[in-house]
């Protein structure tokens, strides 16, 4: 029977149907961090339940996190709390805690697959809506709550119903500036935030087939945001290449060459994971991604884009007027009005959407050679230390010190500005984000303009929204 | 926080207007900052509610004739972004016992449940009819049962619609949901012996 990638990993991990009709999931991988798991380990304290399984839980300190490196205590009190009681927790659990000492700490969605850890075929949850960026390997990762973090925990299994199926196919060229990003946001648009309520998307054709994992990555991270609690790419070539010799993936052992025999087992079993072509859809939807162009929100909410080159939406000309008429007043742009030109005080790069190395790369190709603008505080994120440590590598870091951005250390940042990192009254941030919320970046006033990496670059040197497709770089 | 069978709330009614409410306009993402969950209750909408005070305007929550309202009415895709289960525990800590929206994000629906808040959908003529009642009389009471899956506010009566599962763990008591789920040990155990990831492939 053909059956698709969802059907395939659910069926895996159902352990059994629960009286009132939902699935006993097994999770393969539960990742942990400082702001979803507190309270749930307390309420196995209060139960004496112990972690059931330690050994397929891992944890990084990353909402909270400092983005300038100071010595412990840190200054801010209640991250250090925080931390701590991670750390304890971990400590307490056998739990393997990714911390700055161990070179390995950064945003959880960002360290699961550097680390070789996210695996097409698993079930992955984490207290963390983004969690859906690891079904970029083929596997069903998906956000949870702070009670099913207790349950994981306890349980290493939750309480589901299954999930629709949408297929997603991509076909085309995307054309030169226009990124993974661009095309999320514009499905994202297309859809609705709450389009995919219900449903798991699978993300096909050969546009995605052609996609590095950090691009796949970008997409399934925005999942959610289309109302999509989890997004997947079926593993392929690709996939196997970007595992293969990492710390965790099959065949790897420290110091040793890579056990292939044992790899190459993986990769056959991963092979057999991906959808059967025959496999049966709840809805199909085909996107075409030569008409894309650079993307940018206007609004309130990741639906709310246009084109670079667009104009914003009249409320009489819009589905959900009350909706843009909101959102138009809050941000304080004018209906019809262009995007291109709006002037930015704020330059953000960074988050589990777009702070990997292949965007800090593209970043720097814009920024190399020009200056942040003057009215601009601009500052890079990178999504971990060892992105940050590879881009040093490459000397990134110094692409951007030059230009004046700030280079910091990794963590979650301005995405939600849970640390110091915050928008000041009404700026208005371009951002490599996910979310552009009232209140979002820290500033119940602020205004967030989301967007790919390349075009918060090339804003904040033009000091404004610009067009990254004429922007002149060298080759 | 509830007792363990859920099958009717009734009290008085707290009406948000707007569709795609988000999390973090619920509970704003500085008050995750935090190893437990008490006091929340005290900053829910707190962005929203100080805005509209700002221009003189009052936010439903901050109305004095809403306090102590247990029904919540509200709009489509209630509950959007974030998993932060901080947003259903400040709604739950503030005394909502029951949510009615024309529809849920599914993560915020799931995180509710969970601690015992149900979440029910009604189509949206019927929303609006009872938006409105509730609207005009702050001492009028809602009706949320799960028994018979109707909502019901000064007269106006509709169909509300639950996943079968959400009503099934809520009238029995089973939302509550770490007890059962450990006594799988067994078939949890056979689980991971099948799961060629764990088993060298």
């Amino acid at each position: 029977m053909s059956r698709t990638l969802f059907e395939k990993v659910w069926d895996l991990h159902a352990v059994r149907r629960l009286p009132n009709g939902q699935t006993q999931l097994y999770v393969g991988l539960h990742l942990v961090h400082e702001v979803t798991s507190p309270q749930a380990f307390e309420a196995l304290h209060q139960r004496g339940w112990p972690v059931r399984a330690p050994g397929r839980t891992f944890a990084t300190l990353d909402h909270i996190m400092p983005t300038r490196l100071e010595p412990r205590p840190f200054g801010d009190a209640m991250a250090e709390t925080m931390a701590t009681t991670l750390e304890r927790n971990c400590r307490e659990h056998g739990i393997t805690l990714f911390d700055r000492a161990s070179g390995a700490q950064g945003i959880v969605h960002v360290i699961g697959p550097e680390l070789g850890l996210t695996q097409p075929g698993m079930t992955i949850a984490c207290g963390d809506s983004h969690t859906s960026t690891h079904g970029a390997f083929g596997a069903l990762a998906f956000g949870i709550g702070t009670s099913q973090v207790r349950d994981v925990l306890a349980s290493q299994t939750l309480a589901m119903s299954p999930l629709k199926v949408r297929r997603i196919e991509v076909t085309g060229t995307l054309a030169r500036g226009v990124y993974a990003k661009d095309l999320i946001l514009a499905v994202i648009g297309r859809l609705g935030v709450h389009g995919g309520v219900g449903y798991a998307y699978e993300y096909a054709g050969d546009t995605i087939a052609r996609l590095s994992m950090d691009e796949r990555m970008t997409i399934c991270n925005m999942s959610i945001e289309g109302g999509a609690r989890m997004g997947y790419v079926n593993p392929d070539a690709t996939t196997f290449d970007y595992l293969r010799g990492r710390r965790f993936a099959p065949g790897s052992a420290p110091g040793d060459a890579i056990d292939a025999a044992a790899f190459e087992r993986a990769c056959r079993w991963w092979r057999d994971v991906a959808s059967d072509p025959e496999a049966p859809y709840d809805d199909e939807v085909r996107i075409a991604a030569d008409a894309i162009a650079p993307m940018v929100t206007w609004g309130i909410n990741p639906g709310q884009s246009v084109a670079v080159d667009d104009r914003l939406p009249r409320p009489a000309a819009a589905p959900d007027a009350g909706g843009v008429a909101e959102a138009l007043e809050f941000m304080g742009f004018d209906a019809g009005q262009a995007i291109a030109g709006t002037p930015i005080d704020v330059a953000f790069i960074g988050s589990c959407t777009n702070a990997r190395v292949s965007d800090l790369r593209e970043a720097a190709r814009i920024v190399a050679g020009h200056r942040v603008a003057g009215r601009v505080r601009a500052l890079v994120v990178p999504g971990s230390q060892a992105v940050a440590a590879a881009a040093a590598r490459e000397g990134l870091d110094d692409v951007f010190r030059t230009a004046g951005f700030d280079w910091r250390e990794a963590g979650c940042s301005m995405c939600l500005a849970m640390n110091q990192d915050r928008l000041e009254g009404r700026e208005v941030c371009a951002s490599t984000s996910n979310r552009n919320f009232k209140g979002r970046q820290g500033s119940p006033t602020g205004r967030t303009l989301l967007m790919s990496p390349a075009m918060v670059a090339a804003a904040a040197i033009a000091g404004e929204i610009v067009d990254v497709r004429t922007w002149p770089t060298t080759p | 926080m509830p007792s363990s069978h859920i099958d009717h709330i009734h009290g008085r009614v707290v009406v948000l207007r707007g569709d795609d409410m988000d999390t973090d306009r619920i509970i704003p993402a500085r008050f995750l900052r935090a190893v437990t969950f008490a006091g929340l209750e005290a900053h829910v909408f707190e962005d929203d509610r100080r805005a509209l005070a700002a221009r003189g305007e009052r936010h439903p929550f901050d109305d004095p004739a809403r306090r102590g309202a247990r029904v919540l009415f509200a709009g489509a895709n209630f509950g959007c972004g974030s998993s932060r289960e901080h947003a259903p525990q400040a709604l739950a800590r503030w005394g909502i016992a029951a949510i009615v929206a024309a529809s849920f994000a599914e993560i915020f629906q799931g995180n509710a449940l969970m601690i015992g808040l149900p979440c029910v959908s009604v189509a949206p003529a019927d929303l609006a009819r009872l938006m409105s009642r509730a609207d005009a009389d702050a001492s009028l009471e809602g009706l949320v049962d799960l028994a018979t899956s109707r909502v019901a506010c000064g007269g106006v009566v509709a169909a509300a619609e639950m996943p079968d599962a959400a009503r099934v763990a809520l009238t029995t008591g089973a939302w509550d949901s770490t007890g059962a789920l450990l006594e799988a040990s067994d078939a949890i155990a056979r689980t991971t012996a099948r799961l060629p990831y764990l088993n060298g492939f």
